[in-house]
């Protein structure tokens, strides 16, 4: 802990947290959209962390990761919004979908501990999809979900008067939605980064990693295999589930069309590209990946009027191809991701040696 | 009773078409170990290709049955010359790299596909021409189409001849040593990227070949229609264990049963609790209970341990 006390990192630390805090006014120089293409990355953050202590601590590799995201997103939607005219305040709901996320991530889990690298990601794609399409019919006979048309009307996070959904002065600066919702993200992300890097490197963390690495030699120097592999899909999924009540909460409206299979794969994209098991490197892919849609969405259409004079192009299918082609592109030149572990980065050579 | 044969013919017809890009999926697994998640967009694209090629040929006023054979045999082509493009701009560069990368840009070609395919073909719905007379048999009371029936042929007969080539050719031979041990196979004088190239053209192939039965048994295509079908047969090619030609196929024609038996008879089975928009859950509830007993699929050899 000592190399946070020289002096030099905590400038440095410094001068990153004044900057995080002051994101939110400079971004709503552009209009609250931006603040809310922040929120949404913030979000993707805390779960491209969550996703990473299944894919990149244990090595198991999770395609239905969104199935806990909208399991805490119905969750909070559930127990706050006029639907069963229930009206639970956020922190009493987004431990409850933490809880219930845990639990589907055991469900997801026990079943599946026997199986192996590929097995298991079409398994957990299966099990996602399961979800969502439960939550597509559960409106019939009794309705639960309220089906495709997804639930709407959901209370936004509310601390004692401070309404989250409105704007709000204090001390001369007016704050409004998004940006609040901003700090509460911050704060729950950075609540996540610590919980993710102080389980790196303990001993549960060292124990993923040796069972990512060879799981025969795991278990036979003493590790308790299932329990540590149920572990990991429990606390991804718990972080799933408290990521999806905040979603609920920002949005105000749930349907099963925010959590197809092309989210969970684009978490995971943000794990990958990033770098997989390092902090920073999940982190970067996590911003990098949610950002950039955004921004081709404001910057092709301009472009092309610039240079062209006309809309050559449907801009929204052509933002998605230089999406497309960036993913490729990134991990042709930087196999390892954008920012991967320096012990990966070593053993790189060797990786490829065999495959199965 | 006469519903339950209804529900075999469907199962039947919608397994060979699963078989069909479950061949392709498993194909490139068995030799390099890789999920080609692009492989639905290519047959998205033969669909989609015969669509312009047969549309195009019947305006200028050739006959629809030569019109068809037309735009088949392009939509094999294009699709050939772009499963090869695939594997050398998405996969060869990365065949050392870690284990996820291929994933992830396969991911990356099928979002590219996609648009590309929407800013050629646009957002709506095609039709896709009727390419053969559409004639109803009736046997049992269950009614089937002249469209069925070719459909179940031609996948048969088709995979009849891809075991012949695999079983009773040199480049066959090839691909079932790269698929066993790449190192050693290369020392023994294959030329694995040959091979490799090999597996996803013909993979390709049978994937345009599928894509446009789909069209012709649907009558309608979409540039996103690759990406559930794709799932489908991929699911199929797990189920049946995957990496195995032979698994490939049954878990297709199973999965294709499964579903349309299901869609058929969840409503009586559940006391009409869940309805036949379930039908999509019987692959996946279907596939883990199977891994849950046999976690390497029906037919997949056992991969042990050591790996």
């Amino acid at each position: 802990m000592s190399k946070w006390l020289n002096p030099r990192s905590a400038f440095g630390l410094t001068l990153i947290i004044v900057a995080l805090l002051a994101l939110p006014f400079v971004a709503a120089l552009g209009g609250q959209a931006w603040v809310r293409i922040l929120n949404f990355a913030i979000l993707y953050v805390f779960l491209a962390l969550g996703l990473n202590i299944v894919v990149g601590f244990a090595g198991l590799l999770d395609l239905g990761y969104i199935a806990f995201y909208a399991v805490g997103a119905y969750t909070y939607a559930l127990l706050a919004s006029p639907h069963f005219g229930l009206h639970w305040p956020f922190w009493v709901i987004l431990p409850c979908g933490a809880a219930i996320a845990c639990f589907f991530g055991v469900i997801l889990g026990s079943p599946t501990l026997k199986l192996r690298g590929d097995y298991l990601a079409i398994v957990t794609l299966g099990f996602g999809e399961i979800v969502r399409i439960f939550m597509n019919n559960l409106n019939a006979p009794i309705n639960i979900t309220n089906g495709a048309q997804g639930i709407t009307l959901i209370d936004p996070v509310a601390i004692g008067d401070l309404r989250f959904s409105t704007t709000t002065h204090i001390l001369g600066v007016s704050l409004s939605g998004p940006q609040k919702y901003y700090y509460l993200l911050l704060a729950l992300a950075i609540l996540v980064i610590v919980i993710n890097l102080r389980l790196q490197n303990s001993r549960i963390g060292r124990a993923w990693q040796a069972i990512r690495e060879d799981e025969i030699a795991a278990k036979a120097v003493g590790i308790n295999t299932r329990n540590l592999k149920l572990l990991a899909f429990a606390m991804g999924a718990s972080f799933g589930g408290v990521a999806g009540g905040v979603f609920s909460a920002m949005q105000g409206f749930v349907s099963p069309e925010s959590f197809s299979l092309i989210e969970s794969i684009m978490i995971l994209a943000m794990v990958v590209l990033g770098g997989m098991g390092h902090i920073p490197g999940v982190i970067l892919g996590a911003v990098l990946l949610s950002i950039l849609p955004e921004a081709l969405r404001y910057g092709v259409g301009p472009i092309q009027m610039a240079v062209f004079g006309k809309m050559l192009v449907d801009p929204e299918s052509l933002r998605m191809l230089i999406f497309g082609l960036a993913l490729v592109l990134v991990m042709r030149f930087k196999p390892a991701g954008l920012w991967p572990s320096p012990e990966r980065k070593r053993a790189a050579p060797a990786a490829g040696a065999s495959h199965g | 009773m006469d519903i339950f044969l209804q529900q075999i013919i469907n199962g039947l017809v919608q397994g060979s078409i699963y078989a069909l890009v479950a061949l392709g999926y498993t194909m490139v697994y068995g030799i390099m170990g890789l999920i080609n998640f692009a492989h639905g967009e290519v047959v998205m694209i033969g669909t989609l290709v015969t669509i312009s090629v047969a549309g195009f040929l019947i305006k200028a006023g050739m006959p629809v049955m030569f019109a068809g054979l037309a735009g088949l045999t392009v939509s094999v082509l294009v699709c050939m010359a772009l499963g090869w493009g695939l594997e050398r701009v998405a996969y060869r560069p990365l065949r050392n790299a870690p284990r996820l990368t291929p994933l992830i840009t396969a991911i990356g070609m099928s979002i590219v596909l996609q648009n590309v395919a929407m800013i050629i073909w646009g957002r709506n719905y095609l039709t896709f021409p009727a390419l053969l007379p559409s004639v109803a048999f009736e046997f049992a009371g269950a009614h089937f189409t002249a469209v069925q029936v070719i459909i179940v042929l031609v996948s048969a007969l088709t995979m009849l001849a891809l075991l012949f080539l695999i079983y009773r050719t040199r480049l066959g031979m090839a691909m079932r040593a790269t698929s066993q041990n790449p190192a050693v196979a290369s020392l023994m004088g294959v030329n694995i990227n040959r091979v490799i190239a090999a597996a996803f053209i013909i993979g390709s192939a049978l994937g345009a070949l599928a894509g446009v039965m789909v069209g012709t048994y649907y009558e309608i295509a979409h540039y996103q229609m690759g990406f559930m079908l794709g799932l489908k047969a991929f699911t199929a090619a797990v189920l049946g264990g995957i990496g195995n030609l032979a698994g490939a196929m049954l878990g297709g024609i199973l999965l294709g049963l499964i579903e349309a038996l299901g869609a058929g008879y969840i409503g009586d089975l559940t006391g009409g609790f869940l309805g036949s928009h379930y039908q999509d859950i019987f692959a996946f509830l279907v596939l883990i209970v199977v891994l849950m007993f046999k976690p390497s699929g029906l037919f997949g050899e056992k991969t042990g341990d050591r790996a």
